[in-house]
């Protein structure tokens, strides 16, 4: 790989030890790749998310004297404060993890938004920007519905990017990787935002491999939280980071574009039974639950919004989350809808995650609903029992203490 | 004298480690091993209930969320039960920047012949910067290289 002058001297010391680190593990990795240059990105994304692994690296770049030449939006975290004053007073370790996680992030430069949809606000790329997202929802969406050029980045190549401002030119930035090399057939009902949860968990069910794919047969747009959504189960599903939709996204005007005027190597089909069977997989057992929790990834206020008018004047039965960034807690605070939940009995929380190790333990081992199969999928290994649900029919069993 | 074969092989991560072949016909994600043992929890997986310590991973990719697998590699590092080395068919973004920052040493681009050569426990050397990989057949009364750096 060529790097210029500049690069060059990142790599060798220049800047510090911290810069030459982040830039070793860009270029081994553009070399993996056979990526011919690195190339400046104008946006990044990065965890911040509390995981032991990953304070220990983002403390060894700062320490190092690593400051971000982009500064990077983060992923959420844990609102200590709150959860301390209303769920329970969680133990020195997840306490300190929290802290030294945001003290790193702080300090390297990143702006502390700690929020996972990113690609909604704060950070939203143009058409052909070419950045480092590294949360697994928000890469297929940039890449997809924006038509930016993201890489399936780790927690650790996003932050080495934001550090040295640079990616190695592969994947996903070159024109001819991102055209489909699959055609899915969807020949199922796909017009609400659960179709779209539930499409983007079966796809990679049904064909496994690692290729771009264009799906036709879908006539109707997603809105954006349903288009966050798809993304967030293709990526726990499986691991896709890109996607077209014919007629839909902007790379995709029709299928033979989107094919880039080649032969598909698959054609597969999704039937309503393909759907269906996500359903099941994850509809959990009717009867009793004992707490709530949504927005994995973080809900939008039009979702809070609708979750206000669910209440309808009554409670909620069981603990209730719903899960926002702190630009969305605000906008419900302005709206009203911060006191309408609040008075049910609900709990509006920014900044957090329900995958943070140590942060949820009263809930372990207990049946819940959530309207993420992401959720369910990854909070599995607490314990956790969840019935997943469209969202509204997950508010409703919060309210009456029960799925169906 | 065991019987000694020496395979060429790409580095991405470089340095070199030695350990007791682990082959695996899945892909695996370090958040799915026991951080204290090293021992893969993942139902299903062809290496359920295997320990990666100190062995020589011989896998076909990485997969997993973007931010667990550096967690988890980083866990099983800290209690000294991570892989010696890596050998990898196919390079991916999300294992390959967590590898090369943990500084644990990984190949790519393996002569095809080492895949029709190496079995589990055939002690292997991997050196990453010199772009070898060594394998000496457990069969061939080779005695069993301690892995490094365990307790």
């Amino acid at each position: 790989m060529e790097l210029t002058t500049f690069e060059q001297e990142m790599l060798d010391g220049k800047y510090g030890e911290g810069m030459a680190l982040a830039m070793k593990v860009q270029v081994g990795t553009g070399r993996a790749f056979y990526a011919k240059r690195m190339v400046p990105i104008t946006r990044a994304h990065v965890a911040a998310s509390a995981q032991q692994g990953d304070i220990y690296f983002v403390t060894k770049l700062v320490d190092a004297g690593a400051r971000c030449i982009v500064p990077p939006t983060t992923n959420p975290s844990m609102d200590l404060e709150y959860v301390s004053k209303h769920l329970w007073a969680m133990d020195q370790f997840g306490i300190d993890n929290v802290t030294k996680s945001n003290e790193a992030y702080r300090r390297i430069g990143a702006i502390m938004t700690l929020n996972c949809t990113p690609e909604l606000e704060k950070n939203v790329p143009a058409f052909g920007e070419v950045v480092a997202f590294s949360e697994s929802s928000a890469t297929p969406y940039v890449n997809s519905v924006l038509g930016a050029r993201s890489n399936r980045e780790s927690s650790i190549s996003a932050l080495c990017a934001a550090v040295t401002g640079r990616v190695p030119e592969y994947g996903f930035l070159l024109d001819e990787n991102r055209k489909a090399e699959v055609v899915v057939e969807v020949e199922a009902t796909v017009e609400e935002d659960f179709d779209w949860h539930l499409l983007g968990y079966a796809y990679p069910q049904v064909y496994k491999g690692g290729e771009v794919p264009v799906f036709t047969g879908i006539t109707k747009r997603a809105t954006p939280e349903g288009f966050v959504q798809f993304g967030a189960e293709l990526a726990t599903s499986g691991s896709v980071a890109m996607y077209h939709i014919a007629g839909i996204t902007p790379e995709a005007p029709d299928v033979e574009t989107a094919l880039g005027g080649k032969e598909p190597k698959a054609r597969v089909t999704i039937t309503q039974a393909d759907l269906e069977r996500v359903r099941e997989q994850f509809a959990g057992e009717a009867g009793p639950i004992e707490f709530a929790m949504f927005g994995c990834p973080h809900l939008s206020i039009r979702q809070i919004g609708e979750a206000a008018a669910q209440i309808n004047g009554r409670r909620f039965a069981v603990d209730t989350w719903f899960l926002v960034s702190s630009l969305t807690l605000e906008l419900a605070d302005r709206m009203g809808y911060l006191a309408t939940i609040r008075r049910a009995g609900g709990h509006v929380l920014p900044d957090t995650c329900m995958d943070i190790p140590g942060a949820w333990d009263v809930y372990y081992d207990r049946p819940g609903v959530t309207e993420s199969q992401k959720c369910a999928f990854y909070c599995q290994v607490y314990g956790q029992r969840y019935a997943v649900r469209p969202f509204l029919q997950g508010v409703e069993a919060a309210i009456t203490g029960e799925v169906h | 004298m065991a019987e000694q074969l020496t395979f060429s092989c790409r580095s991405i991560s470089e340095g070199a480690g030695r350990g007791a072949a682990l082959t695996s016909q899945h892909s695996l994600c370090f958040a799915m091993c026991d951080p204290t043992t090293g021992t893969v929890i993942e139902k299903g997986h062809s290496l359920d209930c295997q320990s990666v310590a100190g062995r020589v991973l011989v896998m076909p990719s990485g997969k997993g969320s973007s931010v667990v697998q550096a967690d988890g590699l980083y866990r099983l590092i800290i209690n000294n039960v991570a892989p010696a080395a890596i050998v990898l068919e196919r390079p991916e973004p999300v294992i390959v920047s967590t590898v090369i920052a943990m500084e644990i040493p990984l190949v790519d681009e393996v002569d095809p012949a080492f895949y029709e050569a190496v079995e589990n426990g055939d002690a292997v050397m991997v050196d990453a910067t010199a772009g070898t990989i060594t394998v000496t057949k457990a069969g061939a009364g080779a005695a069993a290289p301690a892995a490094p750096a365990s307790a």
